[in-house]
């Protein structure tokens, strides 16, 4: 019975085993064709088969100019330690909401218009005449406050399980990182309805941000696109929201992702250690080696302990 | 010969090959840099200049708001015999054109007093701009204070701070009379002595070292 995961992966996917591999029965040896020919199928048999085969082998066919299954094979069904538990589902978590924040984004952007006379009427616009407009637009505003929430929760996750030590110190920088971008988007996103909530939330932001010394006051200019808020900081903040910081989100993501993968994820804190199910290196030793040999007592196990012991052999040899 | 086995901590090296290639082309005795070492640096030094000549301007253009002041704005506000000396009148008037309503700011425009040590017939424009992170000050009359609904600031008959968060008076605009016209014109701020300086945001303080600390912005237009 092959495992489960194997089971999932499309036949054509799947690696081909190697002969002699567990799991592979014995064949049987072939009978004499002449004793026991075949039954020619029918045409309409064969056509059938064909039609049924003919979606998996498409799906071969890409994959053999693609070689994308070892990556996605790697990526799905890569080994987790154990303990792994709900809480290891806020990244995932945090990434969905980003991928919602990102399609009604782009809907939203249909109708919405980053002037300072109409902004607020075609807000108006979405939420009173436009189909589900109030819906989509009620996803992106809870959605916003939802992905800052889950962002934050994932950032604890990792900080109380210690899963930003060795060797992922550049995966916590780069999520510090992807956190300073969130919050960007959250507030350049807010003055868009520019209403006089977001007006005024908007003008209370760029003042806090010109309170640092000796920059604060360019910074401000900056994000204002001048010395008060006008025109160009409304279109300034909509170009940051929806091209900028998201071009550099969804970079960072997948830099954030494929550490992920490459890295694995760590054990729970309280998850014991058992021990390591490798045989004393000492037994091959006194078993079949001869002296002579050098005995490197940091072989971890006796296939490596075994390889070493050539790689003396070698080295003796070459010095004498 | 030494036993292996006193070795142990010598880690493995593989014997260092020794290739006998010929030169490359164009090879000569003493040259300084080869042929491909010219070709490296010379395609990374184009390929840095192609960059620059994309990314250079797109910043600049980013930036460039920074340095650039608008044109000055005067806009008449009322009769001279509006205001008077011992009370504020509130006046609206475009401070950003061309956005509409959200260009707007709010003044509270009054003669000047003497019993305060003012200047006499000059006219004193104070903003509603609070001076901690810039929410809309009231002026109230019973008080005779300015009052910021969000957190609390208190600010006396002139604008200077006697309560709350704010750090520095309340800002005020250039004024001038013409033709019997009361006029306003570009913003400034004042440090805690009243004194004129450069306009500062919210939430940056004035005088002595802060002149420093928070630099005027070439944005803003130079004080009275």
């Amino acid at each position: 019975m092959p495992k489960l995961s194997d089971l999932l992966v499309p036949a054509p996917l799947r690696k081909t085993p190697k002969p002699g591999e567990t799991g592979v029965p014995n064949q049987p040896a072939p009978q004499d064709l002449k004793d026991n020919p075949p039954e020619r199928p029918s045409d309409y048999q064969r056509l059938g088969q064909q039609a049924l085969e003919a979606p998996m082998e498409s799906v071969a066919w890409i994959d053999q100019r693609l070689a994308t299954s070892g990556f996605l094979t790697g990526m799905l069904f890569r080994k987790v330690p154990k303990g792994t538990n709900w809480f290891y589902t806020l990244g995932s978590a945090a990434l969905f909401a980003f991928i919602v924040q990102a399609v009604t984004g782009v809907f939203l952007a249909m109708f919405y218009t980053p002037s300072t006379t109409q902004a607020y009427t075609s807000i108006a616009h979405i939420n009173n005449d436009v189909f589900l407009g109030q819906l989509v637009h009620g996803m992106h505003k809870w959605g916003a406050s939802v992905m800052v929430i889950l962002v934050f929760l994932h950032m604890g996750r990792t900080f109380f399980f210690g899963a930003y030590k060795y060797p992922r110190e550049l995966n916590w920088v780069i999520g510090v990182v992807i956190l300073i971008l969130t919050m960007t988007m959250a507030f350049t996103g807010y003055l868009l309805p520019f209403d006089q909530r977001s007006y005024w939330a908007s003008i209370v932001g760029i003042n806090i941000n010109g309170t640092g010394p000796i920059v604060g006051p360019y910074l401000s200019d900056f994000l204002r696109a001048g010395p008060e808020l006008g025109a160009t900081t409304l279109s300034r903040f909509y170009a940051i929201h929806m091209l900028l910081v998201p071009g550099a989100l969804i970079a960072l993501i997948g830099a954030h992702m494929y550490l992920v993968v490459k890295l694995g994820t760590t054990a729970p804190p309280w998850t014991k250690v058992g021990k390591p199910r490798v045989a004393e290196p000492t037994a091959n030793l006194d078993a079949g080696v001869s002296s002579g040999n050098g005995y490197r007592p940091n072989g971890s196990g006796p296939t490596i302990a075994g390889v070493q012991l050539e790689t003396t052999d070698g080295d003796g040899t070459a010095q004498a | 010969m030494p036993d292996d086995a006193d070795n142990i901590n010598v880690p493995y090296r593989a014997p260092q090959q020794v290739r006998d290639e010929p030169p490359p082309p164009g090879y000569f005795e003493g040259e300084s840099m080869t042929r491909r070492k010219v070709f490296t640096i010379a395609a990374q030094g184009l390929g840095g200049l192609a960059g620059a000549a994309i990314i250079l301007p797109a910043v600049g253009f980013a930036v460039a708001p920074i340095f650039h002041r608008g044109k000055e704005r005067w806009e008449a506000i009322g009769s001279t015999s509006n205001f008077v000396e011992d009370t504020y009148r509130q006046v609206t008037f475009t401070e950003v054109p061309g956005i509409g309503d959200a260009g707007k700011t709010l003044a509270y425009v009054r003669k000047s007093s003497k019993e305060l040590g003012e200047e006499p017939g000059q006219y004193v424009a104070v903003s509603n701009r609070c001076a901690h992170l810039g929410c809309p000050v009231r002026f109230v009359e019973a008080a005779g204070n300015f009052i910021c609904p969000c957190h609390g600031g208190v600010y006396d008959f002139q604008g200077k701070r006697i309560g709350g968060p704010p750090v520095r008076p309340l800002d005020r605009f250039q004024t001038r009379v013409n033709k019997g016209q009361v006029e306003v014109g570009p913003r400034y701020s004042v440090t805690s002595q009243l004194k004129p300086v450069r306009a500062r945001d919210p939430g940056e303080f004035t005088g002595g070292i802060w002149e420093y600390l928070y630099p005027p912005r070439p944005s803003t237009f130079p004080a009275p």
